[in-house]
């Protein structure tokens, strides 16, 4: 299939348009969202509410008798909500600490949740059929009318966002802060939580409740190696987020059997990779160059500073020394070759017959000085 | 009760308690959702495993699925240790790549096996009786409770021979390391045996339930204990009551045997966290309360001895008075009161308090406290 082919596709193709345009929504809203939970070290929050959030689908669904999106979705928030709630109580009021207490509310949820389900299923109108497709995210039955769905819920989510603005940045970077300045913390962190489970429940047919948690914390950390302002990383956590579901959509649309949950998760964990190694500043491949970069000058510094060393020691300054005298001061740390020649190219030293180094007169003027500046400084 | 049931039952009680035991580790090292983590990414070690070997049977799929395991904490270090990501987020990362992978690889190349993404999460205990265990043609009994009952074994083994290193690196990984207790390969070593065991529960209940029993019965058993010997006790028993309690659960409703199993570890754990004396909501707020009053009356009766010789005392110390001094609802005013006359520490003369001689050391105390 040709690139033309699959952009055509892209905006004419009814089920992959969909899919795209859901998948694009549910990053930017989870993106942005989970950029506080991962600030707040609460990154696996996400995965204990989409666990949570299963027996609030099948109770939803056992009361109403519905399976419309926005009943199964309000059941999925009650009880994802009330999941936060249970972690937020037991951690408040007991010794156990929050990993513990959301391992607790995910399993336990989600294994009512599945007794609930079975159950529902042994029952003799099997008008359930489907509800399952929750667990694991079924992209391909997503509907125009369920992308709006999630489109206007996601923009509530997000204008709450800007209106709550300064006092979640202030609560996400130094809560005790806040504190004394007389916000009402917990009532805030109640509502940054439940903004956090609106964002996972419209995301749960989508990609399904195991995955639902990376579409949390991917976007944030990789758009995190690229800034260090939060206006900026949510940016780039949205906009990670919506490029990886397109593209996860499209990779899943173009190979047979590929579901389109797991591919768009492995599309953002890339992202996170290409992040982690190739941002600049905290990118581990820039960093591995600086530090060799600061590794070679540092050799060289010890070079010359030997060299001037043993200058001092005789009558004329520009006496050769043996490259053998200068490994032995350098102690086995190397570089004593390298260094030497890139002192050469400055026109600091030249060589002598073979294996002996001696400065230039330029060269002895600098290291004069650096010594001079040196002294000073200590 | 038919055997399959008797033998159902003691599959889930091995399994319970299997899992919920080096669960302790977990959750006082602040590891609890490594157990969640690892129970996901050993899909991909068994379907790997499954393409190489072609036999669904065969013990090579659960070597490398504890490998997948091992693999898995591996990597979450490797990635919190660059410090580009907090360590939550690092397993947040590492086990749905490692899931999802599976997931494709199934969809992809084993559509007509019978493997599959529910059957490894949800698991189906009902089934477990079917796959026996034959030595020599004679049947011994259902194979998983040889295989869960070997891990049962090997880790009780295992933490009773190292529990004083486990003990120590668990509370003080620091002195662990200059003791030369190697904290890193101890540590290494537990999670292969949580892998060992989710791998070994996975098929048998499913990695939700694994995760359930591998967090909520020592977590339980951390509100009614602060001995760890006793910590691993309690939550093993905790475990296997919720195992047989939940498999009459799913008997009742018809349901899931592993969603019932992992609502019932949830019940004890709120039963506990509710009821149990002193650490329990239900204790902390009545303490509160009591706090509530006995504060109140302390503060009535230093009130009253601050002011009682005072010329002012007809009006600092007339019951009309407290209410706007202390800003006490009336009805919460008269509770105090009634209830520091009962106790013999003032008197009423109309509307006048005074302190008895009881009640003026009392405050005289509290002062100097």
């Amino acid at each position: 299939m040709t690139l033309a082919q699959i952009i055509h596709d892209l905006f004419f193709d009814y089920t992959l348009r969909t899919v795209a345009l859901g998948s694009a929504t549910l990053g930017i809203v989870s993106g942005s969202l989970g950029t506080f939970a991962v600030l707040r070290r609460q990154s696996l929050l996400g995965d204990a509410i989409s666990h949570a959030a299963l027996p609030g689908i099948v109770l939803a669904f056992m009361l109403t008798h519905s399976k419309a999106p926005l009943v199964l979705i309000l059941g999925a928030a009650v009880a994802g909500w009330l999941g936060t709630l249970f972690i937020m109580s037991i951690v408040k009021n007991t010794r156990i600490k929050t990993d513990t207490a959301m391992g607790i509310v995910l399993s336990v949820f989600f294994g009512f949740g599945l007794m609930l389900l079975t159950f529902v299923q042994k029952m003799p109108d099997a008008t359930q059929a489907g509800l399952d497709k929750f667990l694991f995210g079924q992209s391909s039955t997503l509907q125009e009318k369920d992308v709006i769905t999630m489109a206007i819920i996601g923009l509530i989510t997000l204008t709450t966002v800007m209106l709550f603005w300064k006092e979640f940045k202030l609560i996400s970077f130094d809560p005790g802060f806040s504190h004394s300045l007389g916000m009402p913390v917990q009532r805030l962190e109640i509502v940054m939580t439940s903004l956090l489970v609106v964002a996972i429940v419209i995301g749960l047919q989508t990609v399904g409740v195991v995955l639902m948690s990376t579409m949390i914390v991917a976007p944030a950390a990789a758009a995190r190696q690229w800034t260090d302002r939060l206006g900026l990383m949510i940016f780039f956590a949205g906009l990670f987020g919506a490029i990886s579901g397109i593209i996860g959509a499209i990779i899943s649309s173009v190979t047979a059997r590929m579901p389109t949950g797991p591919t768009i998760v492995l599309t953002i964990s890339a992202l996170v990779l290409i992040s982690m190694l190739f941002a600049p500043n905290r990118g581990l491949v820039w960093k591995k160059i600086r530090d060799s970069i600061y590794h070679r000058r540092l050799q060289l510094e010890a070079v010359l500073s030997d060299l001037y060393l043993l200058a001092t020691q005789h009558e004329n300054p520009q006496h050769p020394h043996e490259i053998s005298t200068l490994m032995t001061m350098a102690m086995g740390h190397g570089g004593v070759k390298g260094s030497l020649r890139e002192l050469d190219r400055k026109g600091w030293v030249k060589q002598v017959d073979g294996n002996r180094w001696a400065f230039t007169d330029e060269g002895w003027q600098e290291a004069q000085t650096r010594n001079i500046k040196a002294r000073q400084q200590s | 009760m038919s055997s399959a049931q008797i033998e159902i039952q003691l599959i889930a009680s091995v399994v319970a308690a299997a899992c919920a035991i080096p669960g302790v580790f977990l959750i006082l090292r602040r590891m609890a959702l490594m157990s969640d983590a690892i129970s996901h990414a050993i899909l991909l070690g068994i379907v790997v495993a499954f393409f190489i070997v072609k036999d669904l049977a065969s013990p090579i799929l659960m070597v490398a699925a504890a490998l997948t395991g091992i693999l898995t904490v591996a990597l979450v270090e490797v990635i919190s240790k660059t410090k580009l990501v907090k360590e939550d987020a690092a397993l947040g990362l590492v086990f749905p790549v490692l899931f999802s992978i599976g997931v494709i690889l199934i969809s992809r190349y084993a559509g007509n096996v019978h493997l599959d993404a529910d059957s490894v999460l949800l698991g189906e205990l009902a089934f477990a009786p079917f796959n026996r265990l034959e030595i020599s043609g004679i049947d011994i009994g259902p194979k998983s409770l040889y295989v869960m009952g070997g891990i049962l074994v090997i880790n009780i083994v295992f933490i009773t021979v190292f529990f004083k290193e486990l003990k120590l690196a668990t509370f003080d990984a620091g002195l662990a390391t200059i003791l030369g207790f190697m904290p890193v390969t101890l540590h290494y070593a537990l999670m292969g045996l949580i892998s060992l065991t989710a791998v070994g529960a996975f098929d048998a209940v499913g990695s939700i339930l694994v995760v359930a029993l591998m967090i909520a019965p020592p977590a339980t058993a951390y509100l009614l204990t602060d001995s760890l010997a006793r910590m691993l006790i309690y939550s093993g028993l905790l475990a296997i009551v919720s195992a047989i309690g939940g498999y009459w659960l799913a008997h009742g409703l018809d349901a899931s045997i592993a969603g019932s199993m992992a609502t019932m570890t949830g019940i004890v754990f709120l039963l506990v966290f509710l009821f149990t004396p002193s650490r329990g909501l239900i204790a902390i707020a009545r303490r509160r309360h009591e706090q509530k009053f006995e504060f109140a009356m302390t503060s009535l009766l230093i009130h009253l001895a601050q002011h009682e010789k005072e010329p002012d005392a007809a009006w600092e110390c007339n019951e009309a008075h407290l209410e706007a001094h202390f800003r006490w609802e009336s009805e919460f005013a008269d509770r105090i009161i009634r209830k520091a006359e009962k106790e013999g520490f003032i008197t009423k003369i109309e509307d006048l308090l005074a302190l008895t001689t009881e009640g003026r050391s009392d405050a005289q105390k509290a002062i100097v406290r």
